[in-house]
């Protein structure tokens, strides 16, 4: 799960990290308030969105009088804000920090998160602030300096010392740096974080050590324990389809693609979207409905595909294991039947009574084509594609201008979401709904 | 022959009394010879009980002093998962097997930990998997057990169902397995890729391994690299997530590319340039092992 910055930051004071002082602001009349409350003569009006790189898209800037923080938190707030983690479409800003402006003499760079080969917390730290860090890494992997941490013991002063004065902190400073390590540490291992990145953290002019930007991330598996973690939850920061999936204990993703996959685990989906790739089709999604594809959660998930206008036709794979093929087969055909699909769905089923499953969705009346194997599966969903693509622009070319009434004459095999919009590229944004926080998957759904 | 486990394993099960327990113990006694091998399960509240006529115990050490379990696999809930696979380890069984899924990562690493700094000797595998099987003798985890056919072919997997896919192709041309093992799809586990390739090099009743692999972190390539040293077996490989988009978690904990790293391209590049052959269509990973085995 991820947080705000000015979360993240009132988070870290909490642990004694050192930050600006600054408040979150929902309007310009607030921004221009905290800016009051805070005085002095420079302020950073910052927006806060869940992805990085928001300098670069505008979405920071210094102000240098209550005007210009009037005038810059009304150019930020509501501004499509776009970086390099939003996707072409950008994040919309609601809220925004406002900041006393900071006195920078140094940039330097420190993170945090669990390695996996040690199976320990990796703190790394650069004299390289302000960048990206796999840039640093990159180009400059010798000034990354590591230190794994020993879980029994915690991140000692000596090593947290040591780290600071490679970086490149002042001597005078260097204690103040170390504590702040050790602080940072404490957050993340407390917390549950999965990963902790202060860039820049800064040495100030006169002489100290703050966190002037902070992004943390926590484990969703150890949400449980920490509600005030939850609560700190933004919804508009997340897909709304991967929202509404949750709720159904779905594990969904978008794509860019246009065919919707469902598989049960997690490597078969990956598999199966790349089987699409490999025919030369692109998925719509990556979406594992876990160990039991039931009736309910099979229409689910066909709604949550769907909702995507991009959509044009479902692929379905299933390896039944313990599951029977016929229990899932009729799950298909109840939630096609409810959701009144008008896509074509491809269907690929392996396990016991695999005959008698076929057999229900070839006596089911739908326009449900089988398929053997995965590659047949992908191969026939990449097909249905094309013939869905040429009829439309067979249904098309004679009146381009009529298309209103070609959509209303329901063509065959065409997903009514998608003739709304057939060339339309964008996003759809279907209402949001509020959901509860994902509960913690346990071993309760295992019964692949 | 096979890894890991085979007919002279004597399990226990911890989390026998919650409907995941119980739901694959009863599935795994079924199953070839473990109505013999099952022996035993735990729950510190219901010692004296029993489960279809496996005894309960109040802990694993006790199970084992009573029964001569050696093995055990755990269901119990994420919130007790970690300290169960202590307890097994506290035991000094050979293995364990965790199956629960959603397991905290500070927990595994404070787990992990311990067992490495005690030096222990029980082996992990899991958590967030399938679980073991050598077919014909003995099924341990979630597996169905009636796609696997007794034979000579080694299967390694973080994944579950993508796993039960590799199984049924090489069952379907004929061709059947020493042992399927599936490591789990989480960043903070116990054996990996790479352990497990190196007990199938020494087993000898496997001759070729499929070694399926995924999107994050670099346990594929670590591995690639030793077989190219070591391996005296042929292996073959798929990675999935060639599709995945960086940054987002792909189902598993463990399935994300992150700072670039850990992508089904490079792995697959480093596979083969290790001599793995490696497919990229999932539905070829049975014929890719085939051609290997002529």
């Amino acid at each position: 799960m991820k947080i705000h910055e000015y979360q993240a930051k009132a988070l870290l004071r909490k642990f004694d990290v050192a930050t600006p002082r600054g408040f979150a602001c929902f309007s310009v009349d607030e921004a221009l308030e905290a800016a009051r409350k805070l005085g002095g003569g420079v302020w950073a009006v910052k927006a806060q969105i869940h992805a990085g790189g928001r300098g670069k898209g505008g979405g920071v800037k210094v102000a240098r009088s209550l005007d210009e923080v009037r005038e810059k938190a009304r150019q930020i707030l509501g501004m499509q804000l776009v970086t390099h983690q939003t996707g072409p479409g950008g994040q919309k800003v609601r809220r925004l920090l406002v900041e006393e402006g900071a006195d920078i003499r140094k940039e330097l760079y420190v993170g945090m998160v669990v390695d996996r080969q040690t199976q320990r917390v990796c703190l790394m730290a650069s004299s390289e602030g302000g960048m990206d860090i796999e840039e640093v890494a990159a180009r400059h992997p010798e000034k990354i300096h590591k230190v794994f941490i020993d879980p029994a013991a915690g991140l000692a002063a000596e090593p947290a010392a040591e780290v600071a004065r490679r970086i490149g902190v002042p001597e005078a400073a260097n204690s103040q740096a170390a504590a702040l390590l050790q602080a940072l540490y404490r957050c993340f291992d407390q917390t549950d974080a999965s990963l902790a990145e202060i860039n820049p953290l800064i040495v100030s002019g006169d002489g100290r050590v703050v966190a002037l930007d902070a992004k943390l991330n926590f484990d969703d598996n150890a949400l449980y324990r920490h509600p005030e973690i939850v609560a700190l939850r933004d919804l508009d920061e997340e897909d709304p389809l991967e929202i509404e999936a949750s709720r159904h204990d779905l594990s969904y993703i978008s794509l860019e693609g246009n065919i919707g996959c469902m598989v049960n685990g997690a490597g078969l989906a990956m598999a199966t979207m790349d089987t699409i790739k490999l025919f030369g089709g692109e998925p719509a999604n990556f979406l594992d409905v876990g160990g039991g594809a039931t009736a309910e959660k099979v229409t689910a998930a066909f709604k949550i595909m769907l909702s995507n206008a991009r959509v044009k036709a479902i692929l379905v794979n299933i390896f039944g294991g313990i599951m029977k093929c016929d229990t899932i087969a009729a799950g298909i055909v109840a939630a096609a039947r409810e959701v009144k699909l008008s896509v074509p769905l491809v269907v690929r089923m392996k396990g016991t009574n695999e005959e008698i499953g076929r057999k229900i969705l070839a006596d089911s009346g739908l326009p449900i084509i089988s398929a053997e194997n995965m590659g047949e599966a992908g191969r026939k969903a990449v097909q249905a594609v094309k013939a869905v693509t040429s009829a439309r622009r067979a249904v098309k070319r004679p009146a381009p201008a009529r298309a209103k009434k070609a959509r209303a004459k329901k063509a065959p095999g065409k997903n009514a979401a998608a003739k709304s919009k057939p060339r339309s590229k964008a996003k759809p944004k279907p209402e949001r709904k509020r959901a509860k926080r994902t509960s913690a998957r346990g071993a309760k759904g295992k019964k692949k | 022959m096979s890894i890991l486990i085979n007919r002279s394993t004597r399990v226990v099960t911890q989390g026998i009394t919650g409907n995941t327990g119980q739901f694959h113990t009863r599935a795994s006694r079924e199953y070839a010879d473990g109505r013999k091998c099952y022996v035993a399960g735990v729950n510190p509240k219901r010692a004296g009980e029993d489960f279809e006529g496996l005894p309960i115990f109040g802990s694993v050490r006790e199970a084992k002093a009573q029964t001569g379990a050696n093995v055990s696999v755990v269901y119990v809930p994420p919130a007790g998962a970690a300290g169960a696979i202590w307890e097994a380890v506290e035991a000094d069984l050979d293995l364990v097997i965790c199956i629960t899924e959603g397991i905290p990562v500070r927990d595994m690493v404070a787990v992990r930990d311990r067992m490495k700094k005690e030096s222990r000797r029980t082996l992990l595998l899991g958590p967030n998997c399938p679980g073991v099987i050598t077919p014909g003798e003995l099924k341990i985890g979630i597996m169905p057990g009636h796609i696997h056919r007794e034979g000579r072919v080694g299967v390694v997997s973080r994944s579950g169902t993508l796993t039960y896919e590799a199984v049924a192709q090489l069952t379907e041309l004929g061709i059947g397995q020493s042992s399927a093992v599936g490591i789990g799809g989480d960043p903070v586990n116990g054996l990996k890729h790479l352990e497990v390739l190196q007990l199938f090099n020494d087993d000898p009743g496997t001759d070729a391994v499929v070694m399926i692999g995924e999107i994050g972190g670099s346990d594929e390539e670590t591995a690639a690299h030793w077989a190219k040293q070591n391996m005296r077996k042929p292996v073959v490989g798929f990675i999935a997530g060639v599709t995945a988009p960086p940054g987002k978690r792909m189902g598993h904990a463990g399935a994300i590319i992150s700072g670039g790293k850990g992508t089904a391209q490079e792995k697959l590049a480093v596979m083969e340039a290790c001599g793995i052959r490696v497919t990229r269509n999932p539905a070829e990973m049975g014929r890719t092992l085939r051609s290997v085995l002529r």
